[in-house]
């Protein structure tokens, strides 16, 4: 089991990025309609990618600002309370992939397979950008891993 | 929506990710990985578990507060895009083409092949 405190920072961050998720949703609703909205919102595209590219940011920043270092215990907070807890709760990966079914389902599987692909690069490449601004390079150097606690 | 069932799915979604913390810490203080199975898992059976869920909604064998609490809740909570970005990169960096390949187009077919298992399973009851 982790520790009580890693636990309870991971579980208030995911509850705030839920929230955060649920009032983009709201605030969107009804916007775009244009975009196949009904089976896969925008509002989901928009904070998994962004929430891709806040992560990224984050763990650009935990492996190379000195102040805010992995290893120190503020780089521990914040790695569990942003980026295993707000990041991992603003994105999602079931919406997403029960969204394109029923995309695949309404439109076309060719149309849905689409969307997915450019979804999932999209978040890769948002994560790849937040790395470099957090501090990163572009290929290689040290990185955090993104893991659960050590006991 | 009131203040009441946005808060009540946000803790929801904060249990889902203290969920995912859970498994992922007791996972590799056991087992070490090189390939990020346990996000890759994650995603997977919260994919399924929406599926099922989404189909019982459909056929009124659960009601919309309960699918907003698991689903946009909990299971959002528990299911992450953003690591599967970041390990994508990660795993790139780390000049793992085939693993970072594997963990961005495999989490997709599998996690979109579990949610259409899931719909198919809800629909049958």
């Amino acid at each position: 089991m982790p520790h009580p405190r890693s636990l309870a920072l991971v579980a208030v961050g995911g509850t705030l990025g839920v929230a955060s998720r649920e009032a983009l949703g709201l605030a969107m609703a009804g916007m775009f309609p244009m975009a196949d909205g009904a089976s896969l919102p925008w509002a989901v595209i928009l904070a998994n990618v962004a929430g891709a590219l806040l992560l990224g940011l984050l763990y650009g920043a935990l492996a190379h600002r000195r102040l805010i270092h992995h290893t120190t215990r503020l780089g521990q907070t914040l790695r569990l309370l942003l980026g295993i807890g707000f990041c991992g709760g603003f994105t999602t990966y079931s919406t997403f992939a029960v969204g394109l079914v029923l995309l695949a389902g309404t439109t076309d599987p060719l149309h849905a397979t689409l969307w997915a692909l450019g979804i999932v690069i999209a978040g890769a490449l948002a994560s790849w950008a937040g790395m470099v601004l957090g501090g990163g390079r572009l290929t290689g150097g040290p990185q955090v891993h993104p893991a659960g606690d050590r006991t | 929506m009131n203040a009441f069932l946005f808060w009540a799915v946000a803790v929801c979604g904060g249990l889902g990710a203290a969920t995912r913390f859970s498994i992922d810490s007791a996972v590799i203080n056991r087992v070490r990985l090189a390939f990020p199975w346990v996000t890759f898992s994650i995603n997977v059976t919260g994919s399924f578990a929406l599926g099922l869920l989404t189909a019982w909604l459909t056929g009124a064998l659960a009601a919309p507060e309960w699918v907003f609490l698991l689903g946009a809740g909990f299971l959002g909570g528990y299911t992450t895009f953003s690591t599967t970005s970041y390990d994508t990169i990660r795993l790139l960096n780390e000049r793992r083409y085939i693993a970072s390949l594997l963990n961005l187009f495999g989490t997709l077919l599998a996690g979109v092949a579990a949610a259409a298992l899931g719909l198919w399973c809800g629909s049958l009851l």
